[in-house]
């Protein structure tokens, strides 16, 4: 039903000014964002901005307590079913990979595909192993999580948030546990990932990403949209003075 | 810089002689302690092995050795107890065939326990040819179910149906007989007694409280109140009571709150306070392994779209559970000897023959500590043979381990 309610014109994630709050504080004070089909998002800002827990209250891993957000015509709210169901539509990539470290990769792989999307098994190792191939470690199926370095750990992780074949991609910093050699591993991944026309949230601070695939750049500020707009407003004309700081302080390095 | 061969290796270890030396002899005091303790040490093993050789007289056990194993269970039906023994170990040889290292050290340590049973040097008049004979076809029995079960390669499945239908048939049909069959005449479990009890006890209080305990734990990190003050008011409850209480408490309020007239099996009364008892503690030992298992990875979880109940069983638990083998082998073993209490309540369990063997012959007053060594070996033998195949089990279980 729901690929019938998306056409091109209508967003597949729109938030209607969400705020949270964590007991006195508020994380979130009014996020609004609509994403089409197939975009790019790179949401960035300093620590403590709200990015995180934004993109979290995308798959429901927090709680919005104002707002609206839709997710490919669902609306989130406390009834589980409808959490499920857009669980299985996003897929996540946490900044601490977050992999099962009992079972081995391909376990890690196709557990959601069997149990949740109720594939045979058969068919859930063929494309896990297609996954791995994607992501460049199919040598790696039958190793645990602990086995294996971390830019390997996080291309798990990606192959299995993929392996729920998603419609939309979030990434929670994805690079930022990661060894400087490890990144480039993990961020050619989604770059690839991005051709392909998924649509991704990406939570970063990694520039040359952004400026490389990002459609359109949110840059966040105590729980506000401080400024949005293409990579090429953001970085030579931005019209925030706080955006301006941020870049020069995260560039100059 | 000259000569960096010799710096590069490791200072050699010091030999025994030099060890002696500067660890038990460096001081003129420590030397006279080493000498005073090594004679003490001497003498002690000493006296022992001279009891053991010649004052030591067994025939406590050995006369009334069947009355060890299983208690007044009558001597013509015994072979109903063997045969239960074959099944269990048919089955664990398959679940070894399928399981593989997980259940391979706790078929071995069976095996091995049967085989040692069989072969003991000491004429014992029970322990017959053909018995001796019975319990190395076990041992023989359970390779031939690993073969098979390697072979097969069956569904998991299908072998936990096997397990419940064989315990089912041996708890409720093979041991207590029913009236209508010739070959099973009905065996009352106030004749059962003896490493029987003790085990039917220990393994059936194991089996069943494990699930229960998880259910209790689960229970307590609820967010639904009822089942949280439920779970919390149980295990906290439990664990403030003595064990002999509970027994008393389930074998006397048990029978007031029953109907007139309904008998309720003793034996099943001790076992369901044992459970209850154990599934209290299980219950906190497996919380503190849930709390060790980090929030990112019920997110992770989550994240793929799986319900509370996958998480539980694919994810929490399985991490939570291997955390906490230690101690959850460490509280079996305590089971495995609270067994005991059961004495109170007029079960003949292993101490409990072993007091009535005590009883039975005026002679045997002198030879109190030999059927105590003896009970007290079995009780070691067995709870050495839990905690050695726990650690194998840890190790099976190390690979890919954070």
């Amino acid at each position: 039903m729901s690929e019938q309610t998306n056409t091109n014109d209508q967003p597949i994630i729109r938030c209607r000014d969400v705020q949270k709050w964590f007991g006195d504080f508020q994380a979130l004070r009014g996020i609004s964002m609509d994403v089409q089909i197939g975009e790019v998002i790179v949401i960035f800002g300093p620590s403590g901005s709200g990015k995180s827990t934004f993109i979290r209250t995308l798959n429901r891993l927090e709680e919005h307590q104002r707002g609206q957000i839709i997710i490919d015509g669902i609306e989130l709210s406390h009834d589980v079913r409808n959490i499920e169901k857009v669980r299985m539509e996003t897929g996540m990539v946490f900044q601490s990979f977050n992999l099962f470290p009992h079972l081995n990769v391909l376990q890690n792989i196709t557990l959601a595909p069997i149990w949740v999307r109720k594939w045979p098994k058969a068919k859930a190792e063929e494309i896990a192993e297609q996954l791995l191939e994607r992501v460049g470690i199919p040598e790696q199926a039958h190793k645990f999580p602990g086995q294996l370095s971390g830019g390997q750990q996080q291309r798990v992780a990606i192959a299995r948030a993929l392996a729920m074949q998603p419609k939309i991609m979030l990434f929670d910093e994805p690079t930022s546990a990661l060894d400087p050699e490890m990144i480039k591993e993990v961020l050619d991944v989604m770059v690839e990932l991005a051709k392909t026309g998924m649509t991704m949230l990406v939570v970063t601070h990694e520039m040359g990403f952004a400026r490389g695939v990002a459609d359109r750049m949110f840059f966040f500020d105590e729980g506000l949209i401080v400024e949005s707009g293409t990579p090429n407003d953001i970085f030579h004309n931005p019209k925030e003075d706080r955006t301006k700081l941020f870049l020069s302080q995260i560039l100059t390095h | 810089m000259s000569t960096p061969t010799e710096t590069l290796r490791p200072p050699a270890p010091p030999g025994l002689i030099t060890w002696i030396r500067e660890n038990l002899f460096n001081t003129w005091y420590n030397g006279v302690i080493t000498v005073l303790t090594l004679l003490l040490i001497i003498a002690a093993i000493n006296t022992a092995v001279q009891w053991f050789i010649n004052i030591a007289d067994w025939r406590p056990v050995t006369e009334y050795f069947l009355l060890f194993l299983v208690g007044q269970y009558p001597q013509d039906l015994v072979w109903r107890v063997g045969l239960s023994l074959a099944i269990v170990c048919l089955l664990f040889g398959v679940s070894w065939g399928i399981g593989g290292e997980l259940i391979q050290s706790f078929a071995i340590t069976i095996a091995t326990l049967l085989a040692l049973a069989a072969l003991i040097p000491v004429q014992i008049d029970d322990l017959t040819l053909p018995f001796r004979v019975f319990l190395l076809g076990c041992v023989l029995l359970l390779y031939l179910g690993f073969i098979f079960g390697r072979k097969k390669r069956i569904l998991g499945l299908y072998l936990v149906i096997a397990w419940l239908i064989a315990i089912a048939l041996i708890i409720f049909v093979l041991l207590p007989g029913i009236s209508s069959v010739n070959l099973l005449q009905e065996v009352p479990t106030t004749l059962w007694g003896g490493l029987l009890v003790t085990l039917i006890l220990a393994v059936g209080g194991i089996v069943l409280s494990f699930p229960i305990g998880i259910l209790l734990a689960l229970g307590r990190r609820s967010s639904l109140p009822v089942v949280k003050g439920f779970s919390t008011a149980f295990i906290e409850l439990i664990r403030g009571v003595p064990l002999i209480t509970i027994l008393f408490m389930f074998s006397l309020i048990l029978q007031v709150f029953l109907p007139v007239g309904s008998r309720f099996d003793r034996l099943l009364r001790a076992l369901i306070a044992i459970t209850v008892f154990s599934a209290a503690y299980m219950a906190e030992n497996i919380r503190g392994g849930l709390a060790a298992v980090p929030h990112g990875q019920i997110e992770a979880a989550k994240a793929v779209g799986m319900n509370a109940f996958y998480i539980n069983l694919f994810i929490v638990l399985p991490q939570a559970i291997r955390v906490v083998i230690p101690a959850i082998v460490g509280q079996f073993i305590s089971l495995f000897k609270d067994t005991t209490l059961v004495i109170i309540l007029g079960i003949n369990e292993l101490l409990g023959i072993g007091r009535s063997v005590i009883n039975a012959d005026p002679e045997f007053i002198q030879l109190q500590l030999e059927v105590y060594l003896f009970i007290a070996a079995i009780f070691w033998i067995i709870s050495y043979a839990m905690s050695y195949s726990s650690r194998k089990l840890e190790q099976a279980l190390g690979v890919g381990e954070r």
